[in-house]
Parts: C-alpha cells; sequence; structure tokens
C-alpha cells in the first residue's frame, strides 16, 4: 500500500473551507509560549540493540520510588500493587479493550465496570457511581460544573486545603463553561471557612479530606450549611485508602464524591495514568458525566449488564451532553477493582489503620527533630511540618543522598508563601527503619544549614 | 389546539397556554423514558429550549412555540413519563406559559394545517 501525503494544494483548498490561510492559523489557542518553532532535533535511526541501549542509559537516569526512602504523597501514593492484579489486566480481552462503543456485546467489560462503580459507590458512601473518569482531578473539574447545571448558579467556592493542582484544573474546565471560581487562601485545618462565602449565587463548596496538608475533617457541618444556602457540598479524597478507616463523604453529606483512585490497584506510573472517581446522590443521576453501566435482565431472564443513561451523552445529546467525557479509565479502573476485590473490606480496614499507624510513627520520630513543627492537627498517612529551612531546598540536599524526604508545598503552589512547609507521607510500603533514617538524615541536614 | 412544525401543540385558555408534542411526535420517538419539565417562573422567547424529553431511541429539545412565563409545570411526568405516550395531547402536556402575545399563538397551524404539513413529511 502506497501512503500518499496531501499534496500542497490539497492544504490550500481544506485550509480554503475552513477559512484560514495556514495551518499554523488552527492552532492560534495554544499560547506562543507553549509553541516550538522549527523541528525537533533527534538523532538519525539506529538499530534495535543501540535503541535498546541507548534507552537503558536514559532509564538509568531516573531514580524510582522503590530506589532509596520515599516518603512522597500529595495526591501520589507508593502502595503495594500485588501480582495478581496485573496477571489479570494483562490478559488480552482487558488488555486491549477499549470503552465499550457497541456496548452490550462486551459483558466482560460491562460486568467489571458495574463492580468497579458497586465498590466506588460503597467506598464513598453514595447512590451511584460511574464508570471512571480520567483522574481526580478532572473528576473534580466535572464534579463543579455538575453542581453548576444543577443549581443554575454562577460560582464555585474551593477551599484552602483543596490540593492546588486540582483547583487549577477545576479552574481550566469550569472557566469554559461559566463558573467563577472563588478559592481559598492554602489553610492547613481551614476547610470549614468555605461556608462563610456561601450565598445566593454558590452553586458549590468544594472541600478536601484528607486536604493536601494531610488534614482530616468532619465535613457534616458544612454540608448542613451548604444544603441550607441551596449549594452542592463536593468532596475531594486524593487518597482512597484514607477510607477505610474514616467514615464516608456519603455518610457525612456529601452531594458529589470525587477522589483519585490510583492507591488500590495501580503505581505511580510517573504522574499517570491514574482514575478519577465519580460518585453522586440518586437525585442528581441525570446531571452526572461519564458512563454509567446498570444491570438488567436479558429476554430470557438472565443477569446481564448494558450501558445505561446514555442520552446524558455527547453521542446522542450533543452539544447539550453533560459531560465531553465519552470515555472511562478502563484498564486502570479494572486494577482498581481487582485491587479491592482481594482486600475486600477486612483488608481495606487493615490496609488502612496500616498506613495510619506507619504516619503516626514517623510523626512522631519527625517531632523529636530540633527546629521541626508537625502542623497537621488530624491526619491518616500524611502530614505537613513546617522546617527552620527552606523545604524544597532540603528536600533537594536530602534527595542526593537517596532519601525523598517528602513534597514541599512551594512546588504545588510557588505563590503560597509557605517555603517551610513539607508534605510527608507514610504507607504499608515504608520500612520502619526509614521512619527512624529520615528524622536523622533531616536533623543532620537543617543541623549543617544551621551551621553554614 | 395550535401546532407548530416541530410537532408540538398548544392550547390557549385565556392568557395561559398549555404546552405538549403531539402524537406524531411522541409515536416517532417511541417509549418515553424521561421528561424534564422547566421551573415555574422561568421566562422563555420563541424558539427557546423549554423540556426535553427522552426515550428509548433519543433525547430530543422540546422549544417554546410561543414566549412566556412557566407558570405551571406537569411534574406528573417524572413518575409517569409514558402519559407522553399514552395522552400526548392531554395528561401527557409538559408545560403551561402565561403569553402576552396570545395573536401568536392564533397565528400558528391549526390541526388541518398540521395533517397537511405531516402528509409532506
Amino acid at each position: 500500500m502506497r501512503y500518499l501525503p496531501l499534496t500542497p494544494a490539497d492544504r490550500a483548498e481544506m485550509l480554503g473551507v475552513v477559512g484560514v490561510s495556514s495551518v499554523d492559523d488552527l492552532f492560534r489557542d495554544v499560547p506562543q509560549t507553549a509553541r516550538r518553532d522549527g523541528t525537533v532535533d533527534l538523532p538519525n535511526h539506529l538499530g534495535e540493540l543501540e535503541v535498546e541501549q541507548e534507552l537503558r542509559a536514559l532509564a538509568g537516569r531516573n531514580r524510582a520510588a522503590g530506589d532509596g526512602l520515599f516518603f512522597c504523597g500529595a495526591g501520589a501514593y507508593r502502595h503495594h500493587v500485588p501480582a495478581t492484579v496485573d496477571h489479570i489486566i494483562q490478559r488480552s480481552e482487558f488488555l486491549t479493550s477499549y470503552t465499550p462503543y457497541q456496548p452490550e456485546i462486551a459483558q466482560g467489560t460491562l460486568q467489571y465496570l458495574y463492580e468497579f462503580q458497586t465498590q466506588v459507590a460503597a467506598l464513598t458512601g453514595m447512590d451511584v457511581a460511574n464508570a471512571s473518569m480520567y483522574d481526580g482531578s478532572t473528576a473534580a473539574g466535572e464534579a463543579v460544573m455538575m453542581a453548576h447545571r444543577v443549581t443554575k448558579r454562577p460560582k464555585a467556592v474551593l477551599s484552602g486545603g483543596l490540593h492546588p493542582h486540582y483547583a487549577e484544573t477545576i479552574k481550566t474546565l469550569a472557566h469554559v463553561a461559566g463558573v467563577d471560581i472563588v478559592r481559598q487562601p492554602a489553610a492547613i485545618d481551614g476547610e470549614a471557612a468555605v461556608v462563610d462565602a456561601l450565598d445566593a449565587d454558590v452553586a458549590c463548596v468544594v472541600v478536601q479530606t484528607p486536604n493536601v496538608f494531610g488534614t482530616a475533617t468532619d465535613v457534616a457541618k458544612i454540608a448542613a450549611a451548604a444544603q441550607a444556602a441551596g449549594a452542592l457540598l463536593i468532596v475531594v479524597t486524593t487518597e482512597v485508602v484514607s477510607l477505610g478507616l474514616l467514615k464516608s463523604p456519603g455518610e457525612m453529606g456529601a452531594d458529589i464524591v470525587v477522589a483519585e483512585g490510583q492507591s488500590i490497584g495501580n503505581g505511580l506510573n510517573f504522574g499517570g495514568p491514574y482514575v478519577g472517581l465519580f460518585a453522586a446522590r440518586e437525585k442528581f443521576l441525570r446531571q452526572m458525566p461519564g458512563r454509567l453501566t446498570g444491570e438488567t435482565v436479558d429476554a430470557d431472564g438472565r443477569r446481564g449488564f448494558v450501558l445505561t443513561l446514555s442520552t446524558r451523552e455527547q453521542h446522542i445529546r450533543r452539544d447539550k451532553a453533560t459531560s465531553n467525557i465519552c470515555t472511562n479509565s478502563g484498564l486502570c479502573a479494572l486494577a482498581f477493582t481487582i485491587h479491592m476485590s482481594l482486600l475486600g473490606e477486612a483488608g481495606l480496614r487493615k490496609l488502612a489503620a496500616l498506613n495510619h499507624q506507619k504516619a503516626r510513627a514517623l510523626r512522631a520520630e519527625l517531632a523529636a527533630v530540633p527546629g521541626v513543627e508537625v502542623l497537621t492537627p488530624r491526619f491518616f498517612n500524611e502530614f505537613a511540618i513546617r522546617l527552620p529551612a527552606d523545604a524544597a531546598e532540603v528536600v533537594e540536599t536530602l534527595a542526593g543522598n537517596g532519601v525523598l524526604a517528602g513534597v514541599p508545598y512551594s512546588r504545588l503552589d510557588p505563590a503560597a508563601g509557605l517555603d517551610d512547609v513539607l508534605l510527608v507521607a507514610a504507607t504499608e510500603m515504608t520500612p520502619d527503619n526509614d521512619i527512624r533514617f529520615l528524622p536523622r538524615a533531616l536533623a543532620r541536614v537543617l543541623g549543617a544549614k544551621e551551621q553554614g | 389546539m395550535r401546532f407548530t412544525k416541530d410537532h408540538e401543540w398548544v392550547a390557549l385558555d385565556g392568557d395561559v397556554a398549555t404546552v405538549g408534542i403531539t402524537a406524531y411526535a411522541a409515536e416517532q420517538l417511541g417509549d418515553v423514558v424521561f421528561v424534564e419539565v422547566p421551573e415555574v417562573g422561568k421566562v422563555v422567547k420563541t424558539g427557546d429550549g423549554l423540556a426535553v424529553v427522552e426515550s428509548v431511541k433519543a433525547a430530543s429539545d422540546v422549544y417554546a412555540p410561543i414566549a412566556g412565563e412557566v407558570v405551571e409545570a406537569n411534574g406528573a411526568l417524572s413518575d409517569t413519563p409514558e402519559t407522553v405516550n399514552h395522552a400526548p395531547e392531554g395528561d401527557g402536556w409538559f408545560a403551561k406559559l402565561k403569553v402576552a402575545d396570545k395573536a401568536a399563538v392564533e397565528a400558528l397551524m391549526d390541526r388541518d394545517a398540521y395533517e397537511a404539513f405531516l402528509q409532506t413529511l
């Protein structure tokens, strides 16, 4: 088969039809700073062996989470993924399938999505969950737009404990839908402050628990205040394992719950692909984004599954669809489902308890380091500490010694003025030895800084 | 009763117009499974989206055949959307609009004209 590219005349004709003068005009919406002029300087072709050697050398320059001491979290958590998960998701029926476009023929896919939804609904304490979103932050953006559709109000209030990347994503998505975003100043323990901003224009308040500083919050009072003001409460969770110990957002009165599901069944994977969880109260079902799997019976009365309420979706509702997501994070959702099935309710509780126990041990060790102050009052497996130095510099120094000590808050939100704040996390993967070693390494660096 | 080319009917009583979809439209849609009716107080211009009707086949917008303010919506349809199939030009009405321009209603097709219009489809 010959590949026949477009001729310059073909291009000119096509550009004429859409009414622009050059291909570059089609990219006008991309800021100049994000564009690249000219070609990318790539090496010439190489043989397979040379490519393999080259890539191995490149990979060797990475520092994987498992290569040394690791205390990073801030929205992505290093948990154990059982070998069974990888084994099952690599079955070709799962690995190669895309979101079902001729759904009922793919009963296996629909069944695991139905089980995924059931797990997410149970975990979040909500009535309904969809078949997953791209990740936690885009799910949060969708939740804000959904609240805007439900209440027909123009404003969304984001707490000072919401992960800054989530706040940015919400802003990016919701400004197109015409939602005004009010973001409260960064606060370690200030989720409840969103109620001060409630007025007749507020469509929703968005709070996070545990929040980006690790603080766990009982949101029941926020839910009551939001409800009284006619606004929806959106609860964000970036660490779903916490739901094994903490009261579910649904029990506390949330209207929409969104979460990052990476912690269950999915590795850190350089930051993606991840899986967004999205759950809501049943009365908002028709305003939900994304795909929904339902259970039914066939003509012979046998149990089966369908994609349901598709009339919300883009392929039917076109521009009036509830969202432009026409897919889901299928494979990551499958990994979540398998791991959650392996854990079961008791296993999840045990896993969560172990995480909390490790974090408590780490907190006790770090609190004893001279000059270090623990800021987070109530936490699950992550908390914030204040250092007597710039946190990013300390992290950089420790990284040189093979210790990834955590995430400096300034890395997430440089303008917040919290340059001395470090977020540290511990999970079931954190050995007790590492927990004892971190404060010593930290004390050495801080001591050296003081002398220097 | 007056009709539009979008297959809506309008029945005027005083200055209140009841709006629904025609028997032809209901049959074309198939089994109606959900109707989103407007909120009372909503003010619409002719051609604005007034309601959404969802069947097993499709979801369709219902446009306001005349301008007015919604004074009543058929809330019963949320529990029994199939009424739209059983009695499209009766109990299956969608909303009642208070209209300012009654002449605009009179200007729509009468039943004979609508039947003739259907013959052309």
